[in-house]
């Protein structure tokens, strides 16, 4: 029987293999996959919680749907952050942008 | 019938000038500068005159006294119902006196310089200062108020010290005017302390209401008589601050340093402002407040009594043993103006006892006519030789023969030798002096003598004595370059030259007194006796000693030696100021100052600076730019935030 725990666990390695992923890639196009993962963590959270608590309400599928949506918007915005740093730099390398310090 | 509009031109008509010249003329017409200055003096002088006579003869007299007309006045700061400062003209006596002699003798100095400045490089500028002080002058002698005085007082000090420095190019003059401005200054301090003092208790600054509140038993009066400090009355401590003031200005011991100093000015200068005109300010100011002074605080006339004889007396011995020609004239200026001071002194008020009143203002008269041109006079003969000193010039007589008559003139009407001007008002203040007190009529007889013999020491030295061979070669060189002087330059000293002699016969008595009422002065044939033969004997002991070669000078000198020696460095006075300042104020309060400015005051500020930027420094790696470094403390924050809601919050 699969519970609430397996949910939490997958949700739980999804979440920190994004933050393992934001920490240590170097490509923004892959650090931004790895937020993706982040927030899709978040969602099966939300998932799992509605189904086995409040099974007779929507709430948590409401929130995943906002979130993913806002998920796109987002990847929107960073993928035009990121073509911009391209043409500034010519590398989407973050260890190289790093002009903004002391 | 008085013309207010007119009135209010004769100050304003320098004013105009001053502003034409300095804004336009200087760059577009600076030749024609002079000219101009000279005839706005003239309308002034034209103004002035038929306003004096206007005053004196037309309106000026009710019930035979003469009354303070104050024909202009409008308010200028109101700070509070009944406290204003207004800007007015006050006619009376003095101040129509003052407008006269200060009208007269600016317009022979213009005149003069058209002749003395020609070929100036910064001859319209020049003339713009001229006019400018004689706006400021003027001012001063209409003020109606003690505030306005005030200001016309500070625009004065600014123009002497314009006109000290005008050869800025000269080390010792750009000094001398520092010197007059920070002297003048700190006296000047004393006055604006004396005027809160005044005015906080008389609750007015309108010169009319203050006499009337200060001098008549008001409730003002008890209070400020009662208010006291340092076991003076406020009243006093007012009125000797406002002395103070007049004596910085008016170069009394021992605020008189700054004067010798200023004979760095052009000649013409040194004649307006610091011998005829500016330098009596002071005495015209306590003359103004004298009902205050006399009525009701006698013993501040006491100061003003010992200070002026005492720089009258110093000055005169000083004058004997200095040979730069134009700082024996400060020194007699000097001397005189002490004179006017004392004869303030012994006066009392109204009536017979106001005789020595009208004697001041009757020897400023006569002393701003006779030291102008004497001051003309060495301008002249300093045109001529091209130095200051005595030993260069001798023999002069015979190549200047205008200057000489004027300056012998103007020396017998110094000495007070009948029937030149100066005997007259030397005589009245003789006569107040020997009625008032008699140790001061003792030491002012003796002071006439010396002033006698340090004048004739002068005039011989110049104009009798034959030149040093040194001097020769200068004269023969300058013979052959021009003659005696400019008609512009001649003209002013014939004037002044006549005035020396017939000024003497006014009746002064008649016109200014204490109360405004007439004070008819006897004439003592005997009392002049002794005074007339003692100056006498001054002229012939300078005859003996100066009209030709002589070694008797030096062996007075040497036989007085230490005496000789310390009237030569003017009694050491400017070695104890510099002293006071340098040593003592500087190094008990300048440096402790400064230390404490420099270590606790700044120092705190650096310590707050240094700590900020040390500490900035130290953690300033965190800021390294790195977007996932960023994102570890994130998260790490993150994690420990829920660790403490976790563990803790509960």
């Amino acid at each position: 029987m699969i519970g609430l725990t397996h949910y939490l666990f997958v949700s739980c390695a999804l979440f920190f293999i994004g933050v393992y992923g934001f920490l240590t890639r170097r490509n923004m196009i892959t650090m931004l996959m790895s937020i993706e993962l982040i927030l899709n963590s978040v969602n099966i959270n939300f998932i799992a919680f509605n189904k086995f608590l409040f099974a007779d309400r929507l709430d948590g599928l409401f929130f995943t749907i906002f979130i993913i949506t806002i998920a796109a918007a987002e990847a929107a915005v960073a993928i035009a952050i990121i073509i911009n740093l391209y043409r500034n730099y010519h590398t989407i390398d973050v260890e190289e942008v790093n002009t903004m310090k002391f | 019938m008085l013309n207010t509009p007119l009135i209010a031109l004769i100050p304003l008509l320098p004013l105009f000038t001053f502003a034409l010249i300095a804004l336009v003329g200087r760059r577009y017409f600076p030749s024609f500068c002079g000219i101009l200055g000279t005839l706005s003096l003239l309308t002034s002088f034209i103004l002035a005159a038929t306003v004096a006579y206007d005053y004196f003869f037309v309106v000026g007299k009710v019930a035979n006294v003469y009354q303070q007309i104050i024909p202009l006045k409008y308010t200028w700061l109101q700070f509070s119902p009944n406290m204003a400062i207004d800007m007015g003209i006050l006619l009376d006596p003095i101040s129509v006196m003052m407008i006269l002699v200060v009208t007269l003798v600016s317009l022979m100095v213009h005149f003069y310089s058209l002749g003395y400045m020609k070929g100036e490089e910064r001859y319209a500028t020049y003339y713009s200062f001229l006019a400018l002080f004689t706006f400021s002058m003027l001012g001063l002698v209409l003020s109606s108020n003690i505030f306005q005085i005030y200001i016309f007082w500070e625009l004065v000090g600014v123009s002497s010290y314009l006109l000290i420095g005008f050869y800025f190019d000269k080390p010792s003059a750009v000094a001398a005017s520092k010197k007059a401005f920070i002297v003048t200054r700190f006296a000047d301090l004393g006055f604006l302390i004396g005027i809160l003092v005044l005015s906080y208790y008389a609750g007015t600054l309108d010169f009319q209401t203050l006499i009337m509140r200060l001098t008549t038993p008001t409730d003002q009066l008890h209070t400020i008589v009662a208010a006291s400090f340092l076991g003076c009355s406020a009243l006093t401590w007012g009125l000797v601050l406002i002395f103070i003031g007049g004596a910085g200005k008016s170069a009394m011991f021992p605020l008189h340093i700054w004067l010798p100093d200023a004979m760095e000015g052009p000649t013409p200068v040194s004649a307006l402002i610091h011998a005829a005109t500016m330098v009596v300010a002071g005495v015209f100011l306590v003359a103004r407040l004298f009902p205050v002074y006399a009525i009701s605080c006698p013993p501040a006339l006491e100061v003003v009594k010992w200070v002026g004889i005492t720089s009258s007396f110093l000055a005169a011995i000083i004058a004997c043993t200095q040979t730069d020609i134009k700082r024996v004239l400060a020194f007699s200026t000097m001397s005189q103006i002490g004179y006017m001071m004392f004869a303030l002194g012994v006066s009392g008020y109204g009536g017979e006892n106001g005789l020595g009143y009208m004697a001041s203002m009757f020897h400023l008269f006569t002393h701003a006519m006779f030291k102008a041109l004497l001051f003309l006079g060495a301008g002249a003969v300093i045109h001529y030789v091209h130095s200051n000193e005595m030993k260069d010039m001798g023999g002069l007589r015979k190549l200047m023969p205008v200057t000489h008559l004027t300056f012998l003139i103007a020396c017998l009407a110094i000495a007070g030798i009948p029937p030149f001007a100066g005997f007259f008002s030397k005589e009245e203040i003789l006569q107040a002096a020997f009625q008032s007190n008699k140790v001061i009529f003792v030491i002012a007889v003796i002071t006439a003598a010396i002033t006698a013999f340090y004048m004739f020491r002068l005039y011989f030295s110049i104009f009798w004595i034959p030149p040093t061979p040194k001097g020769e070669l200068s004269h023969d060189t300058h013979e052959t370059h021009h003659g005696e002087a400019p008609l512009t330059m001649k003209i002013p000293l014939i004037i002044l030259a006549l005035l020396s002699v017939c000024v003497g016969f006014i009746p002064f008595g008649k016109f200014v007194s204490s109360d405004g009422a007439q004070l008819l002065t006897p004439f003592h044939i005997g009392f002049s006796i002794v005074p007339v033969l003692l100056a006498t004997g001054g002229i012939l002991l300078a005859r003996s000693f100066y009209s030709k070669e002589s070694l008797a000078p030096q062996r007075m000198a040497d036989s007085f030696k230490g005496l000789y020696r310390s009237a030569y460095h003017k009694f050491y006075i400017d070695e104890i100021y510099l002293f006071i300042t340098k040593k003592v104020i500087f190094n008990l309060v300048g440096r402790p100052s400064a230390w404490f400015d420099r270590n606790i005051v700044d120092g705190t500020m650096n310590l707050l600076a240094t700590t900020t930027g040390k500490t900035s420094f130290l953690i300033r790696r965190v800021q390294s730019g790195k977007l996932q470094s960023y994102a570890a403390y994130f998260f790490v924050g993150v994690i420990g935030f829920v660790l403490i809601f976790i563990y803790w919050w509960t």
